[in-house]
């Protein structure tokens, strides 16, 4: 028999309180979901309906086949919404508790930064920061091995795309500087 | 046999040393990201793929297949060693795996699911070895209607079958259509939906809304939940393994069972999840001891994993044979085939050959040299685990980033992917499946183009899906699929009525 005396047991010193307050009901959010949904498909309904949704002589016009497909989703929504309100049970039901939602926030915001930064300063130097920052204010890891990871997989990444398979990502000024 | 000939072929266009070297690349990514929690076989084939755009189309597809193989013997580690299924069809493997691995037989539960999924594999290999060709060469007599019947079967099996809601599946499938939409027509060159936007001139690309979709969406559903784990370390001596294939034999009527309900489940499209928990069920129900089950019987390793990996393997076969993906992970596998510029579908089979069956002779040899890999390397993948996840988290973020802006180069979709990551967390916490519209959203305007290309040749006549007898059944059958729930329920009710006695 194999040796398990091996254990491998890793903590979550962040984990989430198991008694934290609901931010929003899962009811709430199929309603909210609903109504988006059936905005959509009238926006896209309409937009279909001017670039013609109708028969030419050549067969159906660009817009027929999207167009009753925006009819079926907002039905579907209509249905969705219809049944988000009639089921009580399912509407009480937590979509996401406040300790849950501040760590999806803790993921969520910082890729917001990401792709705000890769516009500006590049994808490298947004990854790394990124990833640095990450790791030092999200997971508390020392700032040596935060920094440290961070170059080795940003560097990893450029030879690998950038370099020996010429994926040319987008570059900022500090790629300018030494001449990429 | 003119399949085995074609496939000796393959292989031999297979065995050069930088195929050899992409594939074992591609296998250890791929039990990487089967292993790592977050991410699994859709997002890592997805986030790896622009890995492959510089490469020719049959080192692309053999680098991007092993991927997928890799994450499916990946997914089996986690869910034996720490109960944690990496993959929702990994979850049957733990009702049995976890328990062998807390009695200190973890070496024997990974051994006998790996050998298994290898099993499972090979079965589905073999059935698209022989049946594809055939199934191809039958649909190359296929016009524009019959195809869009078969699309039109894909998408309504989806709404019959599926577990989910039934208008929450409608309204996933629609979305998808709609998105697949923007941009240019291709059949009038009109501009669709973008509202007059430039970016949305390009049209939403599939592969940018699956890596947002998966990636991005199960970054932040895995950050809402708890990240300790505890489980086992284990290595794999060779005694373990031979003892383990020393008692396969004995239990050919499960791998035998499993297999089947695999391939069948993997063709049409209801997944490999399914496939598993059936493999599972029945294996149980048939077995002579129900009660050992659930706590630590091999036989529940061997049934859910060789159904899984069965149905996981024969998904491919409606997507080489007719382009249409029987999973989610085929779906991406097809958009890629778009990107090299192929065209699935039955033409594929006469086209491109080589690549065809280079493809083939890769889900064999993949498989062997797969199953050799993980069962040498347990130790070490186990062993990621240990890092923490604040550090997984962001460069899988930023794998996603690259991914998407490597497929067109744009920086819209770097924010089309975060936009579609919302959409993908919100949709799976309000269960709306996101299976039908990545489906929808590759098939679109295929189908699209199908159905305005058989109206064409009719003049706007619907009855020319009813023309001939194939294309009739088929669109019968779709619609008997689409109202399934409702014939199911009036036959139900009829029954009672008739033999009220036995109600």
């Amino acid at each position: 028999m194999s040796n398990t005396e091996l254990e491998i047991v890793v903590d979550d010193p962040t984990a989430p309180e198991e008694n934290s307050p609901a931010v929003v009901s899962t009811g709430a959010v199929d309603v909210i979901v609903s109504l988006l949904l059936l905005a959509l498909s009238l926006v896209l309904g309409w937009d279909n309906w001017r670039t013609g949704a109708s028969w030419d002589s050549t067969g159906p016009q660009p817009g027929y086949f999207p167009f009753y497909l925006s009819v079926i989703l907002g039905a579907a929504s209509l249905y969705g919404l219809g049944a988000a309100f009639v089921s009580r049970r399912e509407a009480a039901e937590t979509f996401v508790t406040r300790a849950q939602f501040r760590r999806v926030m803790a993921v969520f915001v910082p890729t917001f930064l990401f792709c705000l930064a890769t516009q500006y300063l590049g994808l490298y130097v947004a990854s790394f920061l990124l990833i640095a920052g990450f790791m030092r204010l999200v997971g508390k890891i020392a700032l040596w091995k935060s920094l440290l990871t961070a170059f080795i997989f940003t560097a990893a990444m450029f030879v690998t795309f950038d370099v020996a398979f010429d994926v040319i990502m987008p570059k900022g000024p500090l790629e300018a500087a030494f001449g990429y | 046999m003119e399949a085995f000939g074609l496939l000796l072929h393959g292989f031999t266009v297979l065995l050069t040393w930088k195929t050899l070297l992409l594939m074992m690349v591609g296998l250890v990514l791929g039990i990487f990201v089967g292993v790592l929690p977050g991410l699994g076989g859709p997002n890592g084939v997805a986030i790896l793929l622009p890995l492959t755009f510089t490469m020719d189309p049959t080192s692309a597809i053999v680098m991007l297949s092993c991927i997928y193989w890799g994450a499916l013997f990946g997914g089996a580690i986690t869910s034996i060693l720490f109960n944690i299924p990496g993959e929702a069809w990994s979850v049957a493997t733990t009702f049995d795996g976890y328990p062998m691995a807390q009695q200190g037989r973890a070496a024997e539960a990974l051994t006998a699911a790996f050998t298994s999924s290898f099993i499972g594999s090979l079965v589905a290999v073999l059935l698209i070895t022989f049946l594809a060709p055939m199934i191809s060469s039958f649909a190359l007599k296929f016009g524009p209607p019959e195809f869009f019947a078969v699309y039109l079967l894909t998408f309504c099996s989806f709404v019959g079958l599926g577990r989910e809601a039934k208008h929450k599946t409608v309204i996933s499938m629609s979305l998808g259509l709609l998105l697949a939409g923007v941009g240019m027509d291709t059949v009038s060159g009109q501009l669709r939906m973008t509202f007059g936007s430039a970016e949305l001139l390009r049209g939403i690309n599939f592969l940018v809304a699956v890596i947002g979709l998966f990636g991005i969406s199960e970054i932040l559903l895995t950050m809402e939940e708890r990240l300790a784990l505890r489980g086992h370390a284990a290595g794999i001596s060779l005694r373990v393994v031979l003892s383990v294939w020393k008692e396969l034999p004995k239990y050919w009527v499960t791998l035998l069972r499993s297999s089947v309900i695999g391939c069948w489940l993997g063709i049409t499209p209801g997944g490999a999840i399914a496939a598993s928990f059936m493999g599972y069920n029945l294996a149980k129900r048939f077995s002579k001891d129900q009660e050992s089950f659930g706590k630590g019987r091999i036989e529940g390793v061997f049934a859910p994993e060789t159904a899984a990996h069965a149905s996981g393997t024969s998904a491919l076969l409606p997507m080489l044979a007719l382009g249409i993906p029987g999973s989610g992970t085929a779906a991406i596998l097809l958009g890629g085939l778009m990107v090299w510029g192929l065209n699935p579908g039955p033409l594929l089979f006469v086209e491109h050959k080589d690549f065809v069956w280079g493809l083939i002779a890769s889900m064999y040899l993949g498989n062997v040299v797969g199953l050799v890999l993980v069962l040498t390397t347990v130790p070490i993948f186990a062993s990621i685990l240990r890092v923490p996840f604040a550090a997984v988290a962001p460069m899988i973020v930023v794998s996603c980033a690259i991914g998407a802006y490597a497929i067109q180069n744009a920086l819209f979709d770097i924010w089309l992917m975060l936009g579609f990551g919302v959409v993908g967390y919100v949709f799976k916490k309000i269960a709306i499946p996101l299976a039908p519209f990545t489906l929808a959203l590759v098939l679109g305007s295929r189908a699209e183009d199908a159905f305005r290309l058989s109206m064409i040749g009719s003049g706007g006549d619907m009855k020319v899906f009813w023309s001939n007898g194939l294309v009739g059944s088929i669109t019968t059958l779709a619609i008997v699929l689409l109202f399934w729930p409702v014939i199911d329920r009036a036959f139900a009710g009829v029954a009672r009525l008739v033999r009220p006695a036995k109600a």
